[in-house]
């Protein structure tokens, strides 16, 4: 199973050296890596005006992890709501997009050229333009200004890209798996559940993964769906500190900026295997 | 337990692909369904289980109608050519998943396993994933998936297409040890004729979703209806000669062989007419003397090959003890035993 990493990274050296194409990337990447230590510094340190190099040690700019700013939602608060709307999403996406997939690629139901071809003009049409509508939807039937509206129409729009990831992936799975299944005696329910399901388990992580990160960095909807001190997220948050101008603080701006990071650099470093193997192709053996 | 086809039809869209087919298997019978790829031998095994609805005609086990049973609730166990073994599954869990979905306790299900692997001699690869397994370990695997539920009925989809050569001669009486074993009645799926006449009590044999000819293997071997079942079965297969009738003989070319047929009594001079001959009814043995030269020449250890170009063109198969005296390029004067050809009109019936 954790054969393939290995053979990609022996294969290298074993035609030609690493070591130039290291360094091209390394050079290439220089600026951006300078750019985030700089970021990470400047939280962390007072510099003088016009001058480029730090010239005291700070956690000022931190402070916003334990007291909360006259006029701002608590950072925990913040924090917690943030990973509620990416979890729900990740969750309502999830659930859905495996079902709705596996109905478009096996069942024969009716209407289903007009589903699939409904899958892929909602995946192309630009769902901002969508969204003074929903606005108004929203505040129609009284979920304005709530996580729940929020959640619910993120994950509606992020749905068709998953339904038809997972519609590919389940198309991949050999019929005859099914076939065995039903003949054994198991359901239809059951045979999706326990023999189909598991084959695409890779392409349902990376799904999950991305549906998450999608909903951690979503800034838009939430701005303008759910802006209340209460449903705020990290990004509407950090947002919120620069769009004032009479007292904006850049260092407390690049913490919060560090702090928004963190999580998603850990999910990256926990998930890397899964994201990996969506672009090879999904299932194996 | 019986299976009977009645007037089973099965298109898709538009197309048909088989057409009023009847077909009685018997009770602990192993019946072969042969055919070229393509003639619906799936399909039909497809309908026995449930899995594609007939388009129309019915379908019964014993005397229980199961048309319109979903393939669930049919007690049918089935060999799929690619296996389809659950990759994510152990071989354990995989034989015992039948039973899991009827909700079977896990001890009962570990002993049930146990006894199944044992009978198809797998035992010791219970721990093990399909995708650890070798070609013929994954056969058994499915195997004793189809079998644990004590199905009425089994149905195995080209079950040795896949293996490769002494494999397949191991699995061929595996199967059938199974099959006697446990006493049930099977449908056999394969485009091989070795596979059919060795392992089956009788063969179907199947052309463009049509059933030829039901026979028992050898019935079928000396006596087949048609042309296509004459070349169908035997290996090396029959070798034809086109001649004409004349004077109740079969005569071929101009002034060629003549062979006086009892077959040709009252047909008419000038018939179109087509000879089967089989590989082994030509050579030392036999009262009609041909004369050819011989063109090709291949030992099979046991037995000499040789195929013989006869004046006018056509070639005649034959197989003999081997013997080094002949080569390419010899003329030969081989003897033809007529009472054991067959004879087909133009359109490929037997005469
Ligand atoms: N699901 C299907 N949809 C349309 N045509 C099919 C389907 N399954 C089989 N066929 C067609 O039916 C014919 C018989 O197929 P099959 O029963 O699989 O043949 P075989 O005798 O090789 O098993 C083939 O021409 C095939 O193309
Ligand atoms: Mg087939």
């Amino acid at each position: 199973m954790a054969e393939k990493p290995q053979i990609s990274s022996n294969t290298t050296s074993a035609n030609f050296s690493s070591l130039p194409v290291i360094l091209l990337l390394g050079l290439f990447s220089l600026p951006l890596l300078v750019m985030y230590a700089y970021l990470f510094v400047d939280t962390i340190s007072d510099t003088e005006v016009g001058s480029l190099i730090p010239n005291e040690f700070t956690l000022r700019h931190w402070s916003f992890l334990w007291e909360t700013k006259t006029g701002k939602p608590n950072i925990w608060l913040v924090t917690l709501n943030t990973f509620i709307f990416a979890s729900c999403i990740t969750g309502v996406i999830l659930t859905v997009s495996s079902m709705a997939g596996y109905v478009l690629s096996r069942l024969n139901v009716p209407a289903r050229g007009f589903f699939l071809a409904g899958v892929m003009v909602l995946h192309a049409f630009p769902s901002v333009t969508l969204i003074i509508a929903i606005f108004i939807v929203l505040q129609w039937i009284g979920l304005y200004n709530s996580l729940i509206g929020v959640i619910l129409v993120k994950a509606a729009v992020e749905l068709p890209l998953g339904i038809w990831l997972m519609k590919g992936f389940y198309d991949t799975v050999p019929w005859e798996i099914e076939m065995a299944g039903t003949v054994d005696g198991a359901s239809r329910f059951t045979v999706w559940r326990r023999l189909v399901l598991p084959q695409i388990k890779p392409a349902v992580m990376a799904l999950g993964l991305f549906s998450f990160l999608t909903g951690w960095s979503e800034f838009i909807m939430p701005q303008v769906l759910a802006p209340g001190a209460k449903v705020q997220v990290l990004s509407v948050y950090l947002a919120s500190l620069i769009i004032d101008d009479n007292n904006f603080d850049f260092g407390t701006f690049k913490a919060v900026g560090v702090f928004y990071v963190v999580p998603v650099l850990i999910l990256y470093v926990f998930f890397q295997k899964h994201l990996m193997n969506i672009y090879g192709g999904g299932t194996k053996g | 337990m019986r299976i009977l086809l009645d007037k089973f039809s099965k298109s898709f869209g538009s197309t048909r692909i088989i057409e009023d087919m009847d077909l009685e298997v018997g009770s602990g019978e192993m019946l072969a369904l042969l055919g070229p790829s393509g003639c619906g031998k799936s399909t039909t095994l497809f309908a026995v289980c449930g899995i594609h609805r007939p388009t129309s005609g019915r379908i019964l086990f014993g005397d229980r109608d199961v048309t319109h049973l979903p393939s669930q609730e049919r007690n049918v166990g089935v060999v799929f050519q690619s296996y389809a073994l659950y990759p994510h599954m152990t071989v354990e869990e995989n034989i015992g998943f039948p039973l899991m979905v009827k909700r079977v306790a896990a001890a009962d299900i570990k002993k049930q396993v146990a006894d199944i692997a044992a009978l198809v001699h797998i035992g010791d690869l219970l721990g093990r994933r399909p995708a650890q397994l070798s070609g013929g370990q994954q056969q058994r695997v499915a195997l004793a998936r189809a079998l644990i539920r004590r199905p009425d009925v089994l149905l195995l989809d080209e079950p040795l297409a896949n293996l490769d050569a002494k494999l397949r001669l191991d699995m061929r009486s595996e199967i059938r040890r199974l099959q006697k074993e446990t006493g049930i009645t099977a449908i056999l799926v394969t485009h091989d004729q070795v596979e059919a006449m060795s392992m089956c009590d009788r063969i179907a044999i199947m052309k463009s979703g049509e059933i030829v000819q039901i026979a028992t293997p050898s019935d079928m071997y000396k006596d087949p209806r048609t042309s296509f079942v004459a070349s169908f079965l035997g290996n090396p297969p029959i070798s034809f000669l086109k001649g004409r009738a004349q004077q109740g003989a079969f005569v071929l070319g101009e002034n060629g062989l003549r062979l006086p047929l009892a077959a040709l009594s009252g047909i008419a001079d000038g018939t179109a007419l087509s000879l089967g001959v089989r590989p082994e009814h030509f050579g030392t043995a036999g009262g009609v003397p041909v004369e050819g030269r011989v063109v090709f020449a291949e030992t099979q250890g046991r037995e000499n090959l040789y195929d013989v170009v006869l004046p006018d063109g056509s070639v005649l198969r034959s197989i003999q003890p081997v013997r080094d005296d002949v080569k390419p390029g010899d003329s030969v004067r081989w003897n033809l035993d007529s009472a054991s050809t067959f004879v087909f009109a133009a359109d490929g019936q037997r005469l």
